[in-house]
């Protein structure tokens, strides 16, 4: 994975110092908390219901024990001995002090991490493919274009006070997992009918009030051409984006207002122009990112066998892992939301032990995914059993990847000061519900999606079902949506009609999962039944 | 950081060089009457213009050899669209002084100078050591911008 040189860590340093003299001038009283705002958040750190909150910035998701250590003992320093890992493949922590914020950034430094345009009007952490540089189905690493996308981002002198905003996925498989039609930027690396490399631009997708998927404005744009084609999106982006309405700001309202194909003819204006400014780094720098993303060591000749005698076991390796590209390898999810816990929270502890596995079975790494989730992205299959078990006894072994018991949740009315309504009880709630019932393992495929208000931070919009907390005269009152999809066939979910109160939005989910098994046909998932029956059987089930 | 010279009597859109507190030019501080991106337009004798958020300083790039002084204003310091008008008068070969005027935060000297700015009247002043600290705070960048600094991936690869 990459490393940094004195340069990358100079910067990273010289960040720490401007935010301890920052925090210092706050604490002395010297900013007022209004100039104190736009500079806290450029370095993730935000005023919540009970404390400050700091979002960390894990870029592309990617871990190695090292760092995963570095932040279990900032759970334990400086917070409640837990983290949580978020949508965007970040950790924050939900207790944090002023005082404390200009240490934790200087131990994050001495990992080569930070919390960098984790917030604030500008571009923020590149995401990427949770299983990049092991899954069977990818082009290639996507990797080394999203750290070159983040040094290109990371200080941009002019686009770090954007109209709102700005997340950017990069992708290189045609199993899109990491929504990538749902951001401001998607790229997916392509090979084009010539045989080379090069990357698909989807531009103007995005969640919150407003959802939308992203159109591709350009199908190819060459790798020693990349940061230019995308200063040309910004830029333009920054020239007309709405200033005047804060929920109007996201590009994707720009790109449907001007139309996608007015918003790439503008694009192509701006990045012939930006040719010839020298904007692009040496494609020698692509090259030497891409270095540090080489394969580990893989063993040829793996064994493939697996001894699937005990029962538990079978069923974890079937729901948890995924394919590998180098045979006798597998990818190996830990799953962060046992039935009751609080979705994608890990204790100092748990992370601890999850670095530790990631040194001792997965070549020293491991992954954020954007469900809330932990990868082994590289484990012997050989080794999957020793694995399990340990994971078991520390309560990380729950067999339920992309079932209805993994739910993304946001924060919700618990610690989130924007927010309508509470997430993390309704997770709870339909988590227990499924785990009683036994049903959970029968509906197979089931992604759930809660958020606790409508800037939708846990991407109800893409559930297949998606659950909106508001707030309807002072209580707490949820809206059931369906259909939605995050992933290659980008849906969005609809609304299925009169929302419920708590305990009513658990029997309702029920209801709609009871009428996907009576109507299901051979092998079709939830939302594949959706779309076959459409939403008339779901609302009679759940109104008549 | 310069002495400035009398205010210019005729400003209609401007601030007063008087309100200039930084500035990292060595020729005489232009004394034009600033005018509108509109007005500068249609009046052909015009040497300074005044550039509000919402105008596009691509309209300029045809009229840069009579342009001595443009000032881009900036309402308030989240609106980030100044930046880009800067940048693109740069990268049209515009040399004369650029100037940032309005809600300018000592936070944002440094982006501003790499966009190309070389002369800053904030609404408040800044403390001239804290200007100091924030411009030499920075001890590389990633990007190419308007200024000639070497970035990061150029020395990596020299």
């Amino acid at each position: 994975m990459y490393a940094y040189d004195q340069y990358d860590q100079a910067m990273v340093d010289a960040r720490v110092a401007e935010f301890r003299d920052q925090a210092q001038r706050r604490l002395d009283g010297k900013l007022s908390e209004d100039q104190f705002k736009p500079l806290r958040l450029m370095n993730g750190l935000y005023l919540q219901l009970h404390a400050y909150m700091l979002r960390v910035a894990v870029p592309y998701g990617t871990l190695d024990s090292r760092q995963m250590h570095a932040l279990a003992e900032i759970a334990d320093k400086y917070d409640r001995g837990y983290g949580h890992f978020t949508t965007r493949q970040n950790i924050q922590y939900n207790w944090i002090r002023l005082e404390d914020a200009a240490d934790i950034l200087a131990d994050l430094a001495k990992v080569e991490m930070h919390a960098i345009q984790t917030s604030g009007n500008c571009i923020r952490n590149i995401s990427s493919d949770h299983f990049a540089g092991a899954a069977a189905d990818e082009l290639i690493d996507p990797r080394p274009y999203a750290e070159l996308l983040r040094q290109w981002s990371s200080f941009h002198p002019e686009f770090s006070y954007l109209p709102r905003k700005f997340k950017i996925a990069v992708i290189a498989s045609d199993t899109d997992r990491a929504a990538m039609k749902l951001h401001d930027i998607g790229i997916q690396i392509v090979r084009n009918d010539a045989g080379a490399i090069g990357a698909a631009f989807y531009v103007g997708g995005g969640m919150g009030r407003t959802p939308m998927i992203a159109p591709c404005i350009r199908e190819f744009v060459a790798l020693d051409q990349l940061v230019t084609y995308a200063e040309a999106c910004l830029r333009v982006y920054n020239r007309h984006g709405r200033r005047d309405n804060k929920y109007k700001a996201r590009i994707k309202i720009l790109v449907h207002e001007l139309g996608a194909q007015e918003y790439a003819a503008q694009v192509e204006a701006e990045f012939a122009h930006l040719l010839d400014q020298g904007v692009e780094p040496p494609l020698a720098e692509l090259e030497r990112i891409a270095t540090f993303f080489a394969d580990p060591p893989f063993e040829d000749d793996a064994a493939t066998e697996i001894d699937r005698s005990d029962p538990d076991f079978a069923l974890w390796v079937d729901r948890n892992t995924h394919p590998h590209k180098t045979p006798g390898y597998v990818s190996a999810v830990i799953s962060l939301k046992p039935v009751g816990g609080i979705p994608g929270d890990a204790s100092a502890d748990q992370m601890h032990l999850m670095a530790e596995l990631a040194k001792d079975y997965s070549f020293d790494e491991c992954r954020v995914m954007h469900t809330q989730n932990i990868v082994l992205p590289h484990v012997k299959i050989a080794d999957l059993h020793a694995l399990w078990s340990k994971l078991d006894e520390a309560g990380l072994g729950s067999p339920n990847l992309d079932t209805v018991e993994d739910i993304i949740a946001c924060p919700g009315l618990d610690y989130c000061s924007l927010a309508n309504a509470r997430s993390i009880p309704v997770a709870q709630k339909i988590q227990q519900r499924f785990a009683d019932s036994g049903r959970t393992a029968e509906l197979g495929e089931l992604k759930l999606k809660i958020s606790g208000c409508i800037n939708a931070c846990g991407h109800h919009h893409a559930g297949h079902i998606g659950i909106l907390g508001v707030d309807r005269k002072g209580t707490e009152n949820y809206q059931l949506l369906l259909g939605g999809s995050e992933a290659q066939d980008t849906s969005l979910a609809k609304i299925t009609g009169p929302g419920f109160d708590e305990d009513g939005i658990v029997d309702a989910v029920e209801k709609a999962t009871d009428v996907y098994l009576s109507n299901r046909a051979d092998g079709e998932r939830f939302l594949d039944t959706y779309r076959r029956i459409g939403m008339a059987p779901f609302k009679e089930a759940l109104y008549d | 950081m310069t002495e400035s010279p009398a205010p210019g009597t005729d400003t209609v859109a401007g601030v007063s060089p008087d309100d200039v507190q930084f500035r990292f030019r060595e020729d005489e501080m232009a004394d034009h009457a600033q005018v509108t991106v509109d007005a500068f337009l249609e009046q052909a004798d015009a040497a300074a213009v005044r550039i509000e958020p919402g105008d596009d300083a691509r309209a300029l790039i045809p009229h840069l050899e009579r342009l001595k002084l443009a000032e881009v204003n900036f309402p308030a310091f989240g609106d980030g669209r100044g930046y880009s008008s800067a940048r693109i008068l740069r990268e049209a070969g515009y040399a004369g002084e650029l100037r940032a005027v309005g809600d300018v935060l000592v936070d944002q000297l440094g982006y501003m100078r790499r966009c190309g700015f070389d002369s800053f009247a904030p609404d408040a002043p800044i403390a001239a050591s804290d200007a100091e600290a924030a411009l030499a705070r920075w001890p590389h960048v990633y990007q190419n911008a308007a200024d000639a600094r070497r970035t990061i991936p150029e020395a990596r690869h020299e």
